[in-house]
């Protein structure tokens, strides 16, 4: 059997290098503001990241107005729309999850949960928030900007990207677009940064013990994550700096010859669909570096609230690379009606549907941690079941449109719209949700209100499906994605309108239960029930830290060493039904190893 | 009630919720008008296979909930892994996969391949409206270019190819095609990426400025059907409509007998501006 259950001895070898001593804050401007310290950057990037997924989110509900009631709303044209579109899915996609999830929660609990008492790189760490920061803040600044932001929708195809009739970039009002290259490039730049923290952090700064066969699954999966997100990202960034050259100093790279309204522009001999091979080159694996952080920490949550440990390890370990490798050679299922070579079609299509045998398995296993466990149906156990219906229902209309032919009649219609919502929208989200219930003791010393968490878990999964079922519907009927409205048509029953109603009634509601959460935050720092030690009796490093918040060094004068892995859950004969990962393997669990071996 | 009661009967609604909606909600296909009913079929297929597993995971995951919900005292069992169970899952996953990438690749195989007695056509897409050219007598459609385009050939065909001058040009009406021949769509675009799409032809493709693209489809069924563009070109893509027209041969025949071809517009467009200059000159004179 391989080491993720107790090794057979005690013996942990002896530190080869002594500790490093860490900066240490010398005034309360480099402790809570220009702060080098992981726990104090996580809260930074995750408050940023959901300041401006509350823009993202509002843009929603004005397109859902839209969407439910045309021709009701003076205040929305059809540049507002285009507007809305873009800048939502942009921020949800990059500013909300890539950041909250990899800088957010990456810095929280990668040291925490390796055992070490920071980021190898603190500095460095401490610079990409604020590299993050100014991205955010240009991108915000788009906003302002004659003209307004980008409008081209998030996947910047040129050439409408950067000509006029699309919004942010007609003559003289033309800084939407130039704004939303820079900022996307100071993003990769301030997340690289970030990244190789986190990647050589878990590689060199665990602690005695830690095996990377005994790393919990949440650090896996942002780990895996995190080297997706530095091989992809480079992609866009040369995409974004091609596309400003063009716009800017009238290079050709995407732009072949073209005439518009009657004049034929300077450009030519460039390729549009170049910049799509860059974008989805990024694009795709960014689908994974939103989603294999979610697989990990749900894998955890799952595993710590039904009381077992997580079924078959190793092959979710391997499951979350195998994907995370396969996700490099999918990108152009995006592209099967782009007019690229249609022979590529069948390779993509191949690799696409391989893709789903690793990601079912994972599934498999999340249920089968729950056969013939002890399931504390607790808020982060309700999310993580939430999780795993919706990521079915996402994860399944996926091998839709990724089948070659499949894809033609569904691809731009409001299929594609429901699939990408259902699993890279609601399904991590929720995991985010699950993840903030589960850690938020252990971030504040306090527990969140559980009455408010359930009417949050309740509307917010029920709803959330409720908006994005019917809206694979829609699209099978032929609805367009990206619509300001749509007018007259043969093919639409009135029916459809109705139900176009309904789910903006519902993503109305859905947005309220968030602010439900937000205040829940707020409140419970000061009035929530104070948490006990450990709350949640789980296994894993982060508990064993030195008090709730951990302070500064994580943990106590001698790092933990490592004995087990992360899952010693109901282990026969243990005195109780966890034991933590830095409990030697002598006594309580030698009868669990036992058992395990016959 | 029983909180794990609740919680399975919930997720157990979701899933029965999710079937009923697929089986008895009005919102289907949109009746389909072409040869693709291949793409339907292969569609159908997959909401079957992934439909039972969808269905198959969340009622276990309910049946778990019910069954093993915290008991105090009670310890869940401990065998970290089990291979014989995870390669049976595998196995049937990747058969069920097969199951559908096979009959996927086989019709794409269809849907590449253009028969080669397929008709013609062009279409050709510009912020934000859609225009229309055929072969002609001759069958076949004439050579252009950018550099060819101007307000007296807006399509840019090339004025010394013998082939264009029969061409029929058709901008700001509808597009007729006759019924059960098969065609191949050829797709251009002046300005931005646009897609001609049908909902009832179930065939699409994108207009890349620069290049040609194309794809093949037979109309099965007459009648009057919505072209919309399916890839977004701007603050007007919403509105870059247009009508196809599936007619019967004879229909199409008459159709097609009034519609003008290149040489008749260069010569109406020479006219034009012929009796302009007279009137100037005219003007002039006075």
């Amino acid at each position: 059997m391989a080491d993720i259950t107790p090794t057979t001895t005690d013996q942990i070898p002896a530190a080869e290098v002594e500790d490093v001593e860490l900066y240490h804050a010398k005034s309360w401007w480099t402790k809570y503001v220009f702060s080098q310290d992981a726990k104090v950057i996580a809260i930074q990037y995750s408050s940023t990241a959901i300041a401006i997924g509350l823009v993202g989110l509002m843009m929603s509900w004005l397109m859902r107005l839209q969407l439910g009631f045309p021709e009701s709303f003076a205040f929305i044209d059809a540049t507002d729309y285009y507007q809305f579109i873009t800048m939502h899915g942009m921020i949800m996609v990059i500013y909300l999850l890539t950041a909250l999830f990899l800088g957010g929660f990456g810095n929280y609990l990668i040291p925490l949960m390796v055992g070490a008492r920071d980021m190898v790189f603190p500095y460095v760490n401490m610079l990409s928030f604020w590299v993050y920061l100014a991205a955010v803040g240009i991108l915000v600044a788009s906003m302002f900007v004659p003209g307004g932001p980008t409008g081209a929708g998030w996947t910047l195809y040129p050439p409408q990207a950067i000509l006029p009739g699309t919004p942010g970039a007609d003559p003289g009002a033309g800084g939407g677009i130039i704004l939303m290259l820079i900022s996307l490039a100071l993003f990769i730049i301030g997340f690289t940064m970030g990244g190789l923290n986190y990647v050589v952090t878990v590689l060199q700064a665990r602690t005695r013990g830690m095996t990377l066969m005994r790393l919990p699954l949440t650090i896996w999966g942002i780990f895996v994550a995190t080297i997706l997100a530095l091989l992809a990202f480079p992609a866009l960034f040369v995409g974004a700096v091609m596309m400003t050259l063009d716009r800017i100093l009238g290079t050709s790279f995407f732009m072949p010859t073209i005439i518009q309204a009657g004049e034929q522009l300077s450009y030519g001999g460039g390729s549009p669909i170049l910049f799509q091979h860059l974008f989805w080159f990024f694009g795709h694996p960014e689908v994974y570096i939103v989603a294999l952080p979610a697989f990990g920490i749900v894998s955890d949550l799952l595993s710590v609230h039904a009381r077992r440990h997580i079924f078959g390890y190793r092959m979710m370990v391997w499951a979350i690379v195998i994907i995370g490798a396969l996700s490099f050679i999918v990108w152009a299922h995006h592209m099967y009606v782009s007019g690229m070579n249609p022979w590529f079609g069948f390779f993509f299509a191949t690799t696409t549907l391989i893709i789903a045998v690793p990601t079912a398995l994972k599934v498999y296993n999340w249920t089968l941690t729950l056969w013939r466990a002890n399931i504390n149906l607790t808020l982060p156990m309700l999310f993580a079941l939430a999780f795993i219906v919706t990521f079915v229902n996402g994860g399944i209309t996926g091998l839709f449109l990724g089948n070659v032919v499949v894809d033609v009649p569904l691809s731009d219609t409001m299929f594609v719209v429901a699939h990408f919502h259902m699993v890279m929208g609601v399904a991590p989200i929720l995991v985010v949700f699950g993840a903030i219930y589960h850690w938020y003791p252990l971030m504040t010393g306090r527990m969140l209100d559980e009455t408010m968490g359930q009417i949050h878990f309740w509307i917010t999964f029920i709803g959330a499906y409720a908006i994005f079922l019917p809206i694979h519907y829609l699209g099978l009927l032929g609805v367009p994605r990206r619509y300001f409205e749509m007018g007259e048509t043969s093919f639409i029953p009135a029916s459809a309108h109705d139900l176009n109603a309904f789910i903006t009634v519902v993503a109305l509601l859905v947005g309220a239960a968030q602010m439900l959460f937000l205040f829940n935050i707020m409140w419970s720092m000061r009035h929530g029930k104070v948490a006990e030690k450990n709350p949640w009796k789980a296994a894993s490093l982060e508990w064993q830290a030195s008090g709730m918040p951990p302070g500064h060094g994580n943990f106590g004068a001698e790092l933990p060493v490592v004995y087990r892995w992360a899952y010693d859950y109901g282990v026969p004969g243990a005195p109780d039904d966890f034991i933590p990962q830095n409990t030697p393997s002598s006594g309580a669990a030698a009868s669990g190893q036992e058992a395990h071996q016959t | 009630m029983n909180k794990g009661f609740f919680v399975a009967l919930m997720l157990f609604l979701v899933a029965a919720g999710t079937v009923a909606f697929h089986f008895w909600s009005p919102w289907w296909f949109t009746p389909i008008a072409s040869n693709w009913g291949y793409i339907d079929d292969t569609i159908i297929l997959t909401f079957w296979i992934t439909g039972v597993v969808f269905v198959a995971v969340i009622v276990f995951s309910a049946y778990c909930i019910l069954r093993f919900s915290h008991k105090e005292g009670r310890r869940s069992e401990y065998n970290p892994e089990n291979k014989k169970l995870e390669w049976w899952l595998t196995s049937l996953t990747t058969l069920g996969v097969i199951g559908m990438l096979t009959p996927g690749l086989f019709v794409w195989n269809q849907y590449v391949t253009v028969p080669e007695d397929a008709d013609q056509f062009e279409v050709m897409g510009q912020q934000w409206q859609w225009s229309f050219r055929l072969p002609g007598k001759d069958g076949t459609l004439g050579t252009t270019a950018v550099k060819f385009v101007n307000d007296k050939n807006p399509f840019g065909i090339n004025p010394k190819d013998p082939n264009g001058q029969d061409d029929l040009l058709i901008s700001g009406d509808d597009l007729h095609v006759p019924i059960d021949r098969p065609v191949k769509v050829l797709l251009r675009s002046l300005d931005v990426l646009h897609d001609f799409y049908v909902p009832e032809f179930r065939a699409k493709m994108d207009m890349v400025p620069g290049m040609v693209t194309y794809f093949w489809l037979k109309p099965t069924r007459t009648g009057k059907f919505d072209i919309l563009c399916f890839e977004l070109c701007g603050v007007g893509h919403h509105a870059m409509r247009g009508k196809v027209v599936v007619d019967s041969a004879s229909d199409y025949q008459a159709w097609l007998a009034k519609q003008k071809t290149f040489a008749q517009f260069v010569r109406e467009a020479e006219l034009q501006s012929e009796k302009e200059s007279s009137l100037a000159a005219a003007e002039g004179s006075k």
